[in-house]
């Protein structure tokens, strides 16, 4: 079944195109696109060799925001590394954050209280909701549809991020859970103006849908472009909604029922074809299964304190050992990676970030099609830069 | 799942003359990893990957880890006999830890939905003996991770299809995330309240930078 | 018909266009800086230090305990621990900073700071315009610019501020309970060496060496 995976990446030569006789016909023509690009959502950079307008050879270049997160981590104590990690997806700092804390509290054998994990699941399907939500405006917004559904799309994250400031005090970087708990408990006024938002936003998503969804451009542009098969998305890789386009269901929220998800009733969505517009589709109708999650957590959130007794805020030093921990982010499949050596820092402290992963991929998606399908695909993958790059 | 036990008692059957060790884990979740010969990796993986009890056909994550030579100092229970009366006392043994990088590989099955196993190998030493068999053939997703090992931590995958630096620039030279690194000190000049940070960039620019004195020009 | 969807989509557009006139729902920009929202009751920019009264210099709440030096994430926060010491809000003879600054350039405001702290003495502001043309001496705060009133704590975050009062009144509390028990038992053993020495002197014939007299014992606060 791995046929693909044991052929190494293609073309990794760049010859001229050939006519019959063998005489090289024309010149093939290396554009560098990015960093500064528009399209490419942050600093990066994607070495394209074009033979007309099509793409015969891309590698993509990252690394310009490299801070090394990791040794970082390694040389600060367990708690100071939890405002990092907002800023490795910053769209999605709440996911980030549950991620270390789940990690940490294996790491230590902390429980969590009923209430705080439904709060960060919570947490987690607002974060959702709202990073599909920008996916969905940027990507269109690389097809050329400049500002418009972009902007409505920031609109409606707005107010899932004021919903944000409101618990944590920051709207993007919120260093909200901690080992064992969440750091401030919820007000019964934001669950009302949580589960009023969450009504709203069905609203807010059929408008989105008849905007876009069925919209001749958009299908034109996306269907049967930058397929992935089934067999290269399960060897690559792949996590999250790229993953369950191509058809594989996998979803760590039903695979390994961390928090309470296993208390939920959802469905993960499946594409068929795994292209571009099912990535896309995957994406609104993961949205619509988050409003569900949200709707029941809403209602059964249960009263109680929000912090584990047991867990030390200061002086934290969790017994040697190593464990990997893992959670479904909106991009993918976020693990942490700590090693402790009985000290108050962790011995190795390792990201696996979804979208550095993913895009192991993006040339074998490109080749073949056109320059401006590229930007599609890459804008499907759904990067962003601070987790790529780290 | 079956148990890493189980798992090692059939690799062993199935390839014979491969040492494998399992490394134990104190913490409380206990993930033990599985130590394999570097030489005999890419047959340990495919056996992992291909057998159809196990199916690991997702290779999640791909890790460095840089353990440079130490002296470990374990504490040892023993049992002394002291003036007739068996007593417990503790012992300090101290042994020296060879240096060596070592590359972590969690291991899970989309398939079948279970997991983790967690490969480790290791390098000879630090210095030259730095070559590790690459796992890309076998799962695609840890090239880019492969990759990262090789920037950061200077494990030389032999078999990987594309090794090159990718997160620090290719005229770099050093492998930060080892631990010996020492980061570079030319800081740009600046007022800071962090002490360090200004020796560390006195002592780089030894001559205090000096305002240039423009010869006058004369009309 | 082809591009039927697309017309489907203009209509959102011209309704989100046209909504925006009439509906508030549809227009949700704010002209800032002429018009201003207003911060949440949790919202954090920067730290500020904390002083009770109106004395900056002698309410300060800090100890200078450097734990949120140490816990500070980026490394902004630096302090040099004074050689003497001043009474605190409890009372207590305390070690107070000399130098307080914080490198705001580099906070990245996560708060690890008013979390550790246990003495309720840093806190996290709202103001976020401190734009400056210095860009190394005006973005290093000093600790006479970073301290801030409790009043004003107050009024940035009403809730918190109760709260932490609260908490101080009943540390307070504690401590005078427990400097006045100790105070009691002080003299209760003062009292009793006392009797004891008197009764030890007026047994002892005259020239003989003193007895001598058993210490108090050491108060509890010790």
């Amino acid at each position: 079944m791995n046929a693909f995976a044991a052929q190494p990446p293609k073309n990794f030569e760049v010859k001229p195109k050939l006519d019959r006789s063998g005489t090289p016909i024309g010149d093939l023509l290396e554009i560098s696109m990015g960093p500064h690009h528009p399209s490419t959502h942050g600093v990066f950079r994607m070495d394209v060799v074009l033979d007309g307008e099509t793409v015969v050879k891309l590698k993509p270049v990252f690394g310009y925001l490299h801070r090394n997160h990791e040794k970082i981590g390694e040389n600060i104590s367990y708690l100071s590394s939890m405002p990092y990690t907002d800023r490795l997806d910053y769209f999605c700092s709440m996911t980030n954050n549950w991620a270390y804390a789940l990690t940490i509290e294996k790491l230590a054998g902390l429980a969590v209280p009923e209430r705080a994990e439904y709060i960060r699941v919570i947490m987690a399907e607002l974060t959702r909701l709202q990073s599909h939500t920008c996916l969905v405006g940027f990507f269109v917004q690389d097809m050329g549809a400049l500002g418009t559904p972009m902007m409505y799309a920031f609109r409606e994250r707005e107010k899932i991020l004021d919903l944000f400031e409101e618990v944590s005090g920051a709207r993007m970087m919120c260093n909200y859970m901690r080992f064992g708990g969440v750091r401030v408990d919820v007000s019964d006024d934001w669950i009302a103006r949580t589960k009023q938002l969450v009504a709203d936003y069905c609203k807010f998503l059929d408008e989105f849908e008849t905007f876009i969804a069925e919209n001749e451009i958009v299908l034109a542009r996306t269907q049967g472009v930058g397929v992935l098969s089934r067999e290269l998305a399960i060897s690559a890789s792949i996590t999250g909604p790229m993953l369950r386009a191509a058809g594989v269901n996998y979803d760590l929220r039903k695979v390994d029922k961390y928090g309470f998800y296993s208390r939920f009733n959802f469905k993960v969505p499946l594409g068929d074809h795994g292209d571009v517009y099912d990535r896309y589709m995957v994406r609104v109708l993961e949205m619509r299964e988050s409003i569900k999650i949200l709707d029941e957590a809403l209602r059964d959130i249960p009263a109680g304190p929000v912090m584990d007794p047991k867990a030390k805020l200061r002086g934290f030093r969790p017994k040697p050992g190593e464990v990997y921990g893992r959670v479904e982010a909106p991009k993918g499949e976020l693990g942490f990676y700590v090693i402790s050596d009985g000290s108050p820092n962790p011995y190795r402290y390792r990201i696996r970030p979804p979208s550095f992963v993913n895009l192991t991929i993006l040339e074998d998606m490109c080749l073949g099609h056109k320059v401006s399908d590229a930007i599609v695909i890459l804008g499907s993958v759904d990067i962003v830069l601070g987790e790529v790059d780290r | 799942m079956e148990t890493l036990e189980q798992i090692k008692v059939r690799l062993e059957q199935a390839l014979p003359q491969t040492r494998l060790d399992i490394l134990p884990n104190e913490c409380p979740a206990g993930e033990r990893s599985l130590i394999v010969e570097s030489s005999r990796a890419v047959d340990v993986a495919k056996f992992l990957r291909d057998d159809s009890q196990l199916r690991f056909d997702y290779c999640s994550n791909v890790t460095g880890i840089d353990w440079p030579e130490a002296k470990i100092k374990t504490k040892v229970k023993k049992k002394v006999v002291v003036e007739g009366v068996e007593k417990e006392v503790e012992e300090t043994i101290e042994t020296l830890r060879s240096g060596h990088l070592e590359v972590v590989y969690h291991l899970y099955s989309m398939e079948l939905k279970h997991g983790p196993v967690v490969l480790r190998l290791r390098t000879g030493n630090r210095a030259e003996q730095t070559h590790l068999p690459s796992l890309t053939p076998l799962w695609r997703g840890a090239e880019f991770q492969e990759r990262e090992i090789f920037d950061l931590y200077g494990v030389i995958f032999d078999g990987h299809p594309d090794l090159r630096r990718i997160l620090m620039w290719d005229e770099f030279e050093g492998h930060p995330m080892r631990r010996d690194y020492v980061a570079p000190d030319d800081f740009e000049y600046e007022p800071t309240p962090h002490d360090e940070v200004l020796d560390a960039a006195k002592k780089h620019y030894p001559v205090a930078a000096q305002p240039e004195v423009k010869p006058e020009v004369k009309a | 018909m082809l591009g039927e969807q697309i017309i489907k989509g203009m209509a959102v557009t011209a309704k989100n266009f046209f909504g925006s006139y009439v509906s508030k729902e549809r227009l949700t920009t704010v002209q800032y800086p002429e018009e201003r929202l207003v911060p949440k009751e949790n919202t954090r920019q920067f730290p500020f230090l904390v002083y009770d009264g109106d004395d900056a210099e002698k309410g300060l709440r800090c100890v200078a305990c450097q734990i949120c030096e140490k816990e500070c994430p980026p490394q902004c926060i630096y302090i040099i621990k004074s050689k003497d010491k001043k009474p605190d809000y409890k009372g207590q003879a305390q070690v107070y900073p000399i130098t307080f600054d914080i490198d705001i350039s580099v906070c990245m405001s996560c708060s690890i700071c008013v979390e550790v702290c246990p003495f309720e003495s840093i806190k996290m502001d709202t103001e976020f315009e401190l734009s400056t043309d210095d860009r190394f001496e005006g973005l290093l705060l000093h600790k006479k610019d970073l301290a801030k009133s409790n009043s004003h704590y107050h009024k940035v975050h009403a809730q918190d501020a109760k709260d932490s009062d609260a908490a101080l009144a009943v540390e307070k509390a504690k401590a005078e309970a427990k400097a006045k028990a100790a105070a009691e038992a002080k003299a209760k053993a003062d009292a009793e060496a006392k009797a004891k020495a008197a009764a030890a002197a007026a047994a002892a014939p005259v020239g003989a060496p003193p007895v001598p007299t058993t210490p108090p014992p050491a108060s509890p606060n010790k």
